[in-house]
Formats: C-alpha cells, structure tokens, sequence
C-alpha cells in the first residue's frame, strides 16, 4: 500500500472516531428512558418521503437509547433534530445511513426505508448506502491528503469517473456546490487540513456532494465554526436543499430556526413533537417543547 | 400571568428578571391610563376645570413608559432571542403599549376639550351625556387589561364582544347631540366639543378590543385583528349547551 492510498478501513476508522467522540451521552441516557406507549404531537409523515422511520427502537446493550420513533424525511427538506444533549437525536441520525453498525453494542429494531426500500435488510451494501447517504460532521475531518484527494476519493472509489477529465470536472463541481472552489481553486494540491475550520467543513460537504448523495446527514455541523462560517454553511444548506434532503442536528435553536422547514424535538429517547418549523417555534404544541425552546427548566 | 406563561421558569434568572419587570411596566402602564381616562371622564362631566387641567397635560407620563418598555422589549429581542411564548408575549406588549399610548392620547384629548369646557360656561347639564358611554368604555378597558393581566382569554373575547354596543351608544349620542343644536344653536360650539369627547371615548373603546385581542394572540397563537367577533367565538369559545 503507498502512502497516498486510503483504504475503506482507514476511512471507517476515522468515522468510528468521530462517532465516539460525541457519542458519551448517549451510552448514559439509557438510565432515565422508560419504556412506555406514547404519542407525538404532530405530523411526522409527509406525502413525498425520501427516507421513512417506523417504530424504530434504538439499544446500547441494555439501554434504550431511541424509543418508538415514526418519522418521514421529505424529499428535498431541510429537517432539523432538536433536543437536550442526549436525547437520542444524534443516534437517529446515524441509524439513517447505518453508522450505528460501527458501534458493536447498538441494535436497531423497526423500519427504515429509502425510497421505499429497507436499509437494515440482509443484502444491503453498506458503502453503497452511505454514498447515496452522506454525513458531514461535527468536528470537520478533511482526510490528511490534498484537497483535490480529498474530493475525488469518493467519486473513484465508486467508478463515477472514467478518466481524468471526468473526475475534475466532479471535483470542480462539488467544490463550487460547497461555495469553496473560488477560495482554493489555487491551491487543489494542498493539504485539506490546512485549510480554516469553515473552509474544511465546506470541504467535508464538498466531499460528501462528490458521490451524488440523495440525503445529506449533517451532525451538529457548526458547532465548532465561528459566526462567519456559520453563516456561510447555513446559506450553503439553503441551496443545496434544491438538489438533496438534509437532515440536520443542532444543539443550536436559531440555527434549527433559520435551516429548516420541519423540526423534530426529542426528548429522553423519544420523538416528542414534530412539525412545521414556524409553528415550533412560535406555537409549540407540547410544553417539553415549549420549556426547551424558550430556555425554562424541564 | 405567572400562572399560565411560567416567565419565572427560566434557566436564566437574569431573563426571570427582565420579564417581571416587562410585565410590571405594562401593567402600571395600563394602570396609568385607566387613571387618565377615569379622571377625564370626570373632569368632563362635573366641569372640573383643575381635573382637566391635569389629564391635558400629564400624557407625558404615559409616553415616557412606552418610551421605555419599547426599548426593554427590544433588548430582550437582540439578546434573548426569544421564542414560542416568550415571543408572543413581546410582540403582544409591543403592539399592546401602542393602543394604550393611543389612549392615553385621547385621554389627553378628552382633557383638553373638558378644560374648553369648563372654561367657557358655566356647567351645562349636556356635559353629562357622555357619562354612561364613558363608563361602559372605561369598564371595558379595565377588563381588557385584567383579561391580559390573567391571561383570560374568555372573558377577552367577551369583553370584545361589547364594541358593537359602545358604537351604538355613540351614534344615539351623536344623534341627542344634534337635537340639542338644533334646539339651541348658539351653544353649538360647546356641543360639538362635547361630542368630540363622545368620539374619543368610543376610540378608546377600539383600542380595548385591540388590548383583546393581543390576549387571544398571546394565549392561543392566532392573530385574531381582522376575524369578525363571530369567527374568533366560533374559534376560541367552546360551543356551550
């Protein structure tokens, strides 16, 4: 192996670290969750769902971490999850394109389609899934090669090009939806790491677009960008909602306010309510929801 | 209003605390104007001059704490953010403290036109004439503002409800007034300003409705400003036996 190759196992690996890394809560959370029969408030389903969750049931060991979760991703939406730090969110996040599987201990029981079709069923192909699912992290993690690399990865791995040309275009292309390539365009064989924060998780998103993905999946993708940035990824989601469906966790309300069209809250495991983002935010139906958005004690 | 809008149940104390003090100066406002207009009301109909005297020129007061809690709810925008409950409850007080400015205003009116009054005759006995409009004006407003005060949204609705009766009593006494220029023209300047004291009761009487209906908003979510009195019952007032 030479030292420009990254193998598929090098790319796990960096997703089960960052998988880990923000994953303490949830192990914990099992404790307060209980097992009983409710409702959420609200509409979960919508009539153009790209991705369907019935009755999904999250486990670490013996510890429910998801309870009974019914939700539709629409077509093109920008959906955003919401909740207290370990209130499952970032779990269900990760059982839409199988991350959980990195995680020995997780078991996933219910139903999750794309497009009509089972992810968790016996045949499916995981890295194939994944491409047609992206995820774009919290802490922006470029691999150590060139930004070029960085990009064209996905897109060679997968046979999306058949030549050179090919795969420059893809790699200008991607760069450009990511609002990047104008700010690098000079510097492709440079070092993805070296670039600033922002610019690196445009980076991640640019190599999440690469592959063409259906649904984007974006774990708290701000939270370690300044305002600027912020601001930059947030108008990005805006026009990137035009071509892909988003599911975004954020542990930031205005951000969950400004994106998103629908917004999901969880609490202790469990949907709580779910609906237009307008109407979260400015007449919530549950009073969990109320209490959490409005910053009063729970 | 602690009981239903919980603004003490913040992880932040220091935001407990701008709310209480939003709430305490919207309802001192509300106090000071029902203040104004019962003493215009009765400059007017006992031909106090001195009474009159004091309402046409302490608007001042009323405009300073609109001045103020203007400004308090605008920094509790661009630092809290708020939202859901909190956020209806700015936007209410926002557009609540605008109608009670405009009371206060016609309050101010009314005073003015009183001090006329008193100034130019001896007391008439049509100085009174307003004064059962005056009263049912100024019993709605004290319930509009304890409506808002309890977060009542009933007794809001039905407190809306009686506008149709304050513009009835208004248009009989508009109609009285003109009799009695016609049966003593050379008092007609006097009438009018009376009448002109009649008109600003009955605005004061809209802006009450409008205090009403920011409770609905506040309460329920739903800008009821331009639904007629039957669609807001039909919405909020569970049907009863």
């Amino acid at each position: 192996m030479n030292s420009h190759a990254t193998t598929v196992d090098e790319m796990l690996t960096r997703s089960r670290e960052a998988v880990a890394g923000g994953d303490k809560q949830q192990v914990e959370i099992g404790d307060q969750a209980e097992i009983s029969g409710y409702q959420t408030v609200g509409i979960p389903f919508v009539e153009n769902a790209k991705m369907s969750a019935r009755n999904v049931d999250v486990y670490y060991d013996q510890k429910q971490a998801i309870t009974d979760v019914s939700l539709d991703i629409g077509a093109n939406e920008v959906i955003a999850m919401i909740g207290p730090s370990g209130c499952g969110k970032s779990t269900f996040l990760r059982t839409l394109n199988r991350m959980n599987d990195i995680i020995p201990i997780c078991k996933v029981t219910g139903d999750i389609t794309l497009d009509g079709e089972d992810i968790y069923r016996g045949d499916q192909d995981t890295v194939l899934l994944r491409a047609r699912v992206g995820m774009v992290f919290q802490k922006p993690n470029p691999f150590p090669k060139s930004i070029y690399e960085n990009v064209a990865y996905g897109p060679r791995i997968h046979g999306l090009a058949h030549n050179k040309a090919e795969l420059d275009e893809i790699v200008e292309k991607s760069l450009r939806r990511a609002s990047l390539f104008d700010e690098v365009k000079d510097q492709l064989d440079k070092p993805g790491t070296g670039l600033s924060g922002g610019q690196q998780q445009r980076l991640c998103i640019a190599r999440a677009i690469a592959v063409s993905p259906e649904v984007i999946l974006m774990d708290e993708p701000c939270s370690a960008l300044d305002p600027i940035a912020t601001a930059r990824i947030e108008e990005l989601i805006d026009e990137l909602k035009e071509k892909y469906t988003i599911a975004i966790v954020t542990h930031s309300m205005q951000q969950a306010a400004r994106v998103s069209q629908r917004t999901a809250y969880f609490h202790l495991g469990k949907l709580i309510e779910v609906g237009d983002t307008k109407e979260i935010f400015t007449m919530p139906a549950h009073e969990l929801t109320e209490n959490y958005i409005t910053g009063r004690f729970g | 209003m602690d009981d239903k809008l919980h603004i003490d149940q913040h992880i932040s104390q220091t935001f407990n605390k701008e709310l209480e003090e939003l709430r305490s100066k919207v309802l001192s406002m509300g106090g000071l104007v029902e203040r104004q207009c019962q003493s215009a009301l009765k400059a007017l109909v006992d031909g106090d001059a001195g009474l009159a005297e004091v309402v046409a020129t302490s608007d001042h007061e009323v405009n300073q704490l609109e001045v103020e809690i203007n400004a308090l709810c605008m920094e509790i925008l661009a630092r809290r953010q708020p939202a859901a409950s909190d956020l209806r409850l700015i936007l209410s007080v926002i557009r609540m403290i605008s109608d009670l400015e405009r009371i206060g205003d016609e309050a101010e009116k009314i005073g003015r036109l009183a001090l006329q009054l008193a100034d130019s005759h001896q007391k008439q006995s049509f100085y009174t004439e307003p004064g059962h409009l005056g009263e049912s004006v100024l019993a709605m407003l004290h319930g509009a503002l304890d409506a808002f005060a309890r977060l009542d949204v009933h007794a809001a609705i039905g407190i809306a409800a009686r506008d149709p009766q304050i513009d009835g009593e208004f248009e009989s006494l508009t109609r009285l007034m003109l009799t009695h220029i016609m049966e003593e023209p050379h008092r007609v300047k006097s009438m009018l300003r009376v009448n002109w004291c009649a008109r600003s009761l009955e605005r004061i009487g809209d802006h009450a409705v409008n205090i009403c209906e920011e409770v609905v908003f506040l309460v329920k979510g739903s800008d009821v400003r331009h639904l007629s009195l039957e669609e807001i019952q039909k919405r909020f007032l569970p049907a009863r036996l």
